[in-house]
């Protein structure tokens, strides 16, 4: 970028002193008209490079039955997305990633909520608790994945020695269905629910004061107050966060991929059980050596498409929710 | 605060408190706050008791739950390439760099645009700022197929390029940004500046560059902690003769049959350490950041 404004830059100054004329009025007048698509540029462009047109050029590959292995290129229309309407693996990767994204999302939300309601009193040692909430979200997900993948293992886990303190059996998080869930869950609960709870006490914090003694000079006290005050206030908020949360919730991989016992496969685990969508689109594309691009392409389209009409019956059932009260 | 009072006046201060958002904290809510904090404190914790003993202490009944004195030994083990298949300080380095590249690269571009969005006039500037605006919530990450081949065709599988390009620029920070710079540099401060004539590149660098310092450093954290952070795409790319810190942290989990988890957990463990350093020095800054994006995104 700087190569693209020194130019420019250095002939207004050199001619700037010399000539008060009309070059100096058409530089001007140059400069002002340019420099802004010029400051714009570089965000338009890598992003259209290496975002905006890899995602448009994936719809292209997922109508073909494009592969690494294969030099030739074929059209095949919508075969991809026929086939993936009948590939039950797909569906039961759909099924994983739903699932695991409400017993992840729900708790979190609420648990946040709670928390920046508690945040948002007169605290002492206020940064230090921020800061504690905080914690998890700086940690990579590769990290939070290896670190719960050990204290959920089956023999050695300290999660199965607590329950075993409680005469429970061990549980074999890995192998079952429901229990691998609720294993992944507790990951993204740990990662996300301090950066939602700060954000909703921000959120909280910009609440004006007299909504506040308005409601308690009508007797609501601090309950009610949260209830009619703070939540409905809250709700551009919350729209914001159920949206971030469905976004990054349906595209789950990392914490799922590393719970395996053999990365690399990407099958989530022995009979699927966990197998999330952007899983089973990576065994597709890159995990099994069988480099099916255009049926990955097609499975990435899919999802694209599912995130937007789950985004959008999450914005419509939490705005119903909040203006029915 | 004296309890003995006017009954009248003792109703009303009852109201106000009534009223006051900033209620004092009771001991629950700090034994809540506390229980969440071991919560959140514990798992980070736990991986420095593994990497701190040797993998027999991990099926010791009781567990151990304090530190050992085993992790220098561990640290040995990891930094030692003929023991593991990841050349670990290669690692470190790699990530540094691209974290940095991409962190300097993304507070200058957005400041830069958002400039431009926010105090230059331009045809076609609110729809420009929309398109920004809306691929924020577009799931780019999903055009890993084509962005492969582009990596093909650009000779870069294997190498860093691949990680850095596509993470260049930011939607988010030129949000950021924009919003930052409509309030932060005063109009007539630029058209006084152009009076004086200066040329829109020297307003820049003079005059907003200064002004968006604190956002910069907000921006900077959160851009260099994402991408020491990332996994799917480095995965995809990279492998483990010139990872990043996170493919090697994964390469050396997924390497042996039996998980030898005090490796596992020193490597990860050592992955966290920079950025819990960085947010230990500038947490304030970095939890301000995140409220202040919350507000007004």
């Amino acid at each position: 970028m700087s190569l693209e404004l020194k130019p420019a830059a250095g002939s207004v100054r050199a001619a700037a002193p010399r000539r008060p004329g009309g070059l100096r009025r058409r530089l001007r007048r140059l400069d002002t008209k340019l420099s802004p698509y010029l400051y714009i540029a570089p965000f338009f462009v890598v992003f259209g490079l290496f975002g905006l047109f890899p995602l448009g050029y994936t719809a292209w590959v997922s109508l073909t039955d494009r592969n690494l292995l294969n030099p030739v290129v074929h059209f095949v229309g919508l075969q991809n997305y026929t086939a993936l309407l009948h590939d039950s693996y797909f569906w039961n990767a759909v099924e994983n990633t739903f699932g695991i994204w409400v017993i992840s999302t729900v708790p979190q939300l609420l648990l946040a909520l709670a928390l920046a309601h508690l945040l948002n009193t007169k605290l002492r040692a206020r940064t230090f608790f921020r800061m504690g909430i905080l914690l998890p979200q700086v940690t990579s997900l590769v990290a939070v994945a290896l670190i719960f993948t050990q204290l959920f293992s089956h023999d050695y886990g300290l999660f199965n020695y607590v329950l075993g303190q409680f005469g429970i059996d061990k549980v074999n998080w890995e192998a079952g269905r429901l229990s691998s869930w609720v294993a992944l869950s507790t990951m993204v609960i740990w990662r996300w629910t301090g950066y939602n709870a700060l954000i909703y006490l921000a959120a909280m914090q910009a609440i004006p004061e007299e909504l506040y003694e308005a409601a308690a000079v009508d007797g609501a006290r601090r309950w009610r107050q949260f209830i009619h005050v703070t939540v409905p206030m809250l709700r551009p908020t919350i729209i914001f966060t159920v949206i971030v949360s469905t976004i990054g919730g349906l595209q789950l991989f990392t914490e799922a991929y590393l719970f395996q016992p053999r990365p690399g496969i990407a099958t989530g685990g022995s009979g699927r059980q966990y197998q999330t969508i952007v899983m089973y689109l990576y065994e597709k594309a890159f995990g099994s050596t069988q480099f099916k691009f255009g049926y990955a392409a097609a499975i990435a389209w899919c999802l694209v498409l599912l995130i937007a009409v789950f985004s959008l019956v999450n914005y419509l059932v939490v705005s119903r929710i909040r203006s029915a009260e | 605060m004296s309890a003995v009072s006017v009954p009248a006046s003792r109703l009303a201060r009852r109201r106000r408190s009534a009223a006051r958002r900033f209620e004092h904290a009771g001991p629950g809510t700090y034994l809540f706050l506390l229980f969440v904090l071991a919560c959140s404190i514990f798992p980070l914790y736990w991986s420095f008791v593994v990497a701190s003993h040797d993998n027999s202490a991990i099926g010791a009944y009781p567990p151990e739950v304090a530190p050992g004195g085993n992790l220098w030994r561990n640290v040995h083990r990891l930094f030692n390439a003929g023991i593991v298949n990841v050349d670990f300080v290669k690692a470190l380095g790699n990530s540094l760099f691209v974290s940095s590249v991409v962190t300097a690269s993304v507070v200058f571009f957005s400041a830069l645009a958002g400039f431009a969005f926010a105090k230059l006039r331009f045809r076609g500037r609110k729809a420009l700022m929309l398109i920004v605006i809306g691929t924020l919530i577009v799931p780019v990450q999903l055009g890993v197929i084509p962005l492969y081949i582009e990596m093909i065709h650009f000779h870069w599988i294997t190498h860093l390029q691949a990680v850095i390009a596509p993470n260049l620029v930011t939607a988010f920070g030129v949000f950021l940004m924009r919003q930052y710079i409509v309030g932060a540099v005063p109009n007539e401060l630029i058209d006084a500046s152009r009076v004086d004539g200066c040329h829109t590149a020297r307003i820049f660098w003079h005059v907003v560059l200064p002004a968006v310092r604190p956002i910069a450093a907000v921006l900077g954290l959160l851009t260099f902690m994402t991408t020491w952070n990332d996994y799917f795409w480095p995965l995809i790319v990279l492998n483990a003769r010139n990872p990043t810190v996170q493919v090697a942290v994964s390469a050396v989990a997924s390497t042996a049959y039996v998980p030898d988890y005090a490796l596992i957990l020193t490597a990860t463990f050592i992955s966290i350490l920079p950025l819990l350093l960085l947010f230990l020095l500038l947490g304030r800054q970095i939890i301000g950041g995140i409220m202040q994006g919350a507000v007004k995104g």
